[in-house]
């Protein structure tokens, strides 16, 4: 088992070296002078040069690149041109809030989905399958930054109930804290909620057509043992899988979730810094979104091998 | 290009399977010693048959002798070549003398192609005749192997297992080959639908002068069919001989224990420690001495440690065991 | 019968793609056109949809939309498709490219699918053929990964085996025998990629960096509209359903397909 981890997190690391380098590489992709994107419109030919020595931009390419993986080394990841301070640290003070919202919807997706999923795969073909699927068919058709509006129109501007954006720090209350993320965390994690029922109902399908199930279900066993004992942990295994998805899902979703109800959250920070070309935060941001990526997947694999025998003697 | 007696003359063939382990590199950590320095010969127009258990090594020497696999080691020669050292180019040229006939009736035709298109394709590759006379031979097969020539615009998946296993052997007969590797070509099929098989290459042999290698577990059928017989354990021959003496007078311990099929379990004699589950012992670790002394019920101590050479005891009968050779 | 979920999607689909290439008669405004005198106007038998911020019809620019939006989709799944499958190919085939390849794909979809995109894009400027770059980088890992594993299946099969052993090129075992026993996953895998390129274009119009004005999008729509929640919630209302239906259509097909497929996939190799 512990041999296993150790391969398991081995096998990352080319994987993080080439998210590290492709993060890096965006920089190089900008047509004509960064420099000169960086400084703006307005810049004179003073400011640009500045820019550029500020950025390290006059150096040659494996040099700067070295700098920053020197710095990376150290937790530093540059400086923001923007917002005047330090990639790292700009990224510190957004993280808990885009966290909180994807652990709350990914709790919410969880506790709806997999049931939901369940549910439907226990009464396969009748009306309450139908129904369920076609809830989670529509959901995952629905882009969410538009559900997003469409529950801003509905809950904030025509019923007046819920804020239509901006983040409520918990100290300043449990109820305003929760209400600024209500409407977020719904956005996010209903479409998530759908991909999760399809696949729960697919998996448990298949796990419920094996002959162990008709075996526990001949020895008299009730269907909720059935299901709980038997059927959900051999089911469990590729939800787990697609956890690792859901989780990059939302972390994509909080980008335009956090633009859309403005909350000053990662997401966010990513969106502005892209549309405005504040390079040292795209590149700190990709790493760090990138890495967490690898991470959940990390855990998602060992999380299988408590889960799956089999897999720990491959 | 000697015109001798033998078509194919195999001399001592290795095929060592690399054990590779590690994510980054590919450290060799042992081998698989599929098929361990084994000799024999085929006649021109007849059949030899390659017996034994799973994993001793018969399949991996079909796929040597028509080098779908590499030999590690030794000479595969087929009418004067030899066709583990020759160039690419001439190998390619070769392949149309000697070809295969798969187990598998079901993965052994593309699902996506016509019968057509799966019979022809020899022609194809070695651009044999124009679109019409393919056509025409493709018919011409397909009679051969007893169907019907407008089967030929069909699809596998329209036909049943025997029919499909004729529609492999009109392909293998495609390019007029000399050698025909048969691997387990009934063992997929019914019993009913085998015997159809079998005299249907019986016939083609004679009529079209065939040489087969035939391997199978089953030696009911492989009586039928052969004319002479090895028999293979863990990589190695143990017996080979014409099939009136294997049958009536098998003279190794393990042919004479397939024949009679009683599984072999002696208390009495002490077991070397088996390292896979399962009877036969891992050809990634043979036993020292004669391969079979751990299930021998006859083993003596130099079984254990010398191993018996395949040697002629009579009238070309070979076996390789001390207690027969003494 | 089991074709059902198949052809609804498709004519789903169809409908939203006749939408965008009859927008010129099923129009009833000029969609670029500023009317300053008609802001904000509500639905209406004059304006189906509303007008904007600028006067201009909704209704007309959502068909319009179509344009643009589906193209932009289509253009995406033709280029993931060729990158994909060849590196599928390669990837499944030769032994020695596969860890390489594999890594890097593994690499590129570590991010978050909208966030490089996002980034790519802004990298390379706001232009259409730049967002169809962009997504097909970002989706192309998807696609080889497919590719790979019905290769890896297929390599094995017997009927390949017998190609060799007649003397076959590899080029022609790859394109003769292994890709058309390929295809099924691809397909299935290839409409839910147009489906999250539809709504990937749509994000990044909406966050800023999708196709230059003044051609509308779905996205760019709703991106103008979201200002002017409170006064005119049309105008991000209607390209919203039109981008749901879209994406539902493609999603009901990829379903179908795998329903199709999946029977006959059975039948055929084993």
């Amino acid at each position: 088992m512990g041999r296993y981890i150790v391969q398991r997190v081995l096998a990352a690391f080319p994987v993080l070296l080439i998210v590290t380098l492709i993060s890096f590489c965006i920089m190089q992709l900008v047509p004509g002078d960064p420099a000169v994107v960086m400084a703006g419109p307005q810049a004179t030919a003073k400011e640009v040069e500045q820019v550029r020595v500020q950025l390290g931009l006059d150096k040659p390419f494996l040099t700067q690149l070295g700098t920053w993986l020197y710095g990376l080394l150290q937790g530093d990841l540059g400086r923001s041109i923007l917002l005047g301070r330090g990639v790292s640290q700009a990224i510190g003070e957004r993280l808990p809030i885009t966290l909180t919202l994807a652990l709350l919807s990914f709790l919410l997706t969880v506790a709806i989905g997999i049931p939901a999923g369940i549910i439907a795969a226990l009464k396969q073909n009748t009306w309450i399958d139908q129904a369920v699927m076609t809830v989670a068919l529509i959901g995952v058709s629905l882009p969410n930054f538009w559900l997003g509006l469409m529950l801003i129109i509905f809950f904030s501007v025509v019923l007046d109930l819920l804020p239509a954006g901006g983040y409520v720090t918990l100290s300043q209350g449990f109820w305003p804290w929760f209400k600024s993320l209500l409407l977020p965390t719904l956005s996010l994690g209903l479409l998530q909620m759908g991909l999760l029922a399809r696949i729960t109902r697919s998996t448990m399908l298949e796990v419920l057509r094996q002959d162990y199930i008709r075996t526990a279900r001949a020895k008299g066993l009730p269907t909720f043992k059935v299901v709980a004992k038997h059927a959900f942990k051999n089911a469990l295994i590729p939800i787990v899988t697609i956890i690792g998805i859901i989780f990059s899902l939302l972390l994509t979703g909080s980008v335009v979730i956090e633009t859309v109800y403005s909350l000053p959250g990662l997401g966010r920070l990513l969106a502005t810094s892209i549309f405005s070309r504040d390079y040292p935060v795209i590149q700190g941001g990709l790493l760090l979104t990138a890495a967490m990526f690898v991470g959940i997947n990390l855990l998602v694999d060992v999380l299988y091998a408590f889960l799956d025998p089999r897999v720990r003697y491959d | 290009m000697t015109a001798g007696r033998n078509l194919v003359e195999v001399e001592n063939l290795v095929k060592h399977f690399p054990i590779r382990k590690g994510f980054f590199s590919s450290r060799v950590t042992g081998y698989v010693q599929a098929v361990d320095d084994i000799s024999f010969t085929v006649a021109r127009g007849e059949t030899l048959g390659l017996v034994g258990e799973s994993g001793c090594g018969k399949s991996t020497t079909g796929r040597l002798l028509i080098r779908l696999l590499d030999p590690t080691s030794g000479r595969i020669m087929l009418n004067g070549a030899d066709l583990a050292h020759i160039p690419p180019e001439e190998l390619r040229t070769r392949r149309r003398d000697v070809q295969i006939i798969f187990q598998d009736p079901f993965s052994s035709l593309n699902p996506r192609k016509t019968v057509e298109g799966i019979i022809a394709e020899p022609l194809i590759v070695h651009r044999i005749g124009t679109k019409a006379e393919r056509q025409a031979r493709v018919a011409e097969l397909l009679k051969l192997v007893g169907l019907a020539p407008d089967h030929a615009r069909r699809y596998p998946h329209e036909f049943s297992g025997g029919q499909r296993q004729r529609i492999g052997i009109a392909r293998a007969l495609a390019l007029n080959p000399k050698f025909i590797v048969c691997d387990e070509p009934v063992s997929a099929l019914d019993v009913s639908i085998q015997a159809q098989i079998i005299n249907l290459m019986r016939d083609l042999q004679k009529d079209l002068g065939l040489t087969y290698l035939f391997i199978s577990h089953n030696l009911a059928v492989v009586r039928h069919i052969a004319d002479r017989v090895a028999v293979m354990y863990l990589g190695k021959i143990v017996e080979m001989t014409d099939k009136h003496s294997l049958y009536e007078s098998p003279k190794h311990p393990y042919t004479q224990a397939l024949l009679s099929a009683i599984p072999i379990a002696n208390p009495d004699r002490r077991r070397q420690r088996v390292v896979l589950t399962g009877d036969v012992p891992s050809p990634m670790a043979p036993p020292k001495g004669c391969r079979f002394n751990t299930r021998c019920p006859l083993a003596e101590q130099r079984c254990r440690e010398i191993e018996p050479p395949l040697v002629d005891v009579g009238g070309g009968h070979k076996v390789a065991c001390h207690l027969v050779t003494r | 019968m089991r074709h059902r979920l198949f052809v609804t999607g498709l004519t789903l689909l169809m409908l939203m793609v006749l939408m965008g290439i009859l927008a010129d008669l099923i129009a009833t405004h000029n969609p670029v056109q500023v009317r300053a005198r008609f802001r904000f106007r509500p639905p209406s038998l004059d304006n189906f949809f509303g007008t904007d911020n600028f006067g201009r019809d909704i209704y007309t620019r959502v068909v319009y939309g179509a344009r643009l939006s589906i193209s932009i989709g289509f253009a995406v799944v033709l280029l993931t498709a060729i990158a994909g499958t060849v590196i599928g190919l390669l990837s499944g085939y030769i032994r020695r490219l596969d860890n390489f390849l594999m890594r890097v794909m593994d690499a590129l979809m570590a991010f978050p699918t909208i966030i490089l995109a996002l980034a790519l894009a802004a990298a390379l400027g706001p232009s259409t053929i730049n967002i169809v770059v962009a997504l097909s980088t970002v989706y192309t890992p998807r696609v080889a990964r497919v590719v790979r594993a019905s290769v890896l299946v297929v390599r094995e099969a017997d009927y390949v085996q017998a190609a060799r052993a007649v003397g076959a090129s590899n080029l022609r075992i790859m394109l003769e025998h292994i890709l058309p026993n390929s295809m099924a996953p691809l397909m299935i895998q290839l409409s839910f990629i147009f489906a999250y390129a539809v709504i990937a274009e749509a994000v990044l119009s909406f966050l800023g960096v999708g196709p230059p004005p003044p051609t509308p999008s779905w996205g760019s729509i709703i991106a103008e509209g979201k200002d002017y929640i409170r006064e005119a919630a049309w105008i991000t209302l209607f390209p919203g359903i039109a981008i749901a239906m879209t994406v539902l259509g493609l999603n009901l097909l990829g379903d179908g397909l795998r329903d199709v497929l999946d029977p006959r996939m059975n039948v055929d190799s084993r």
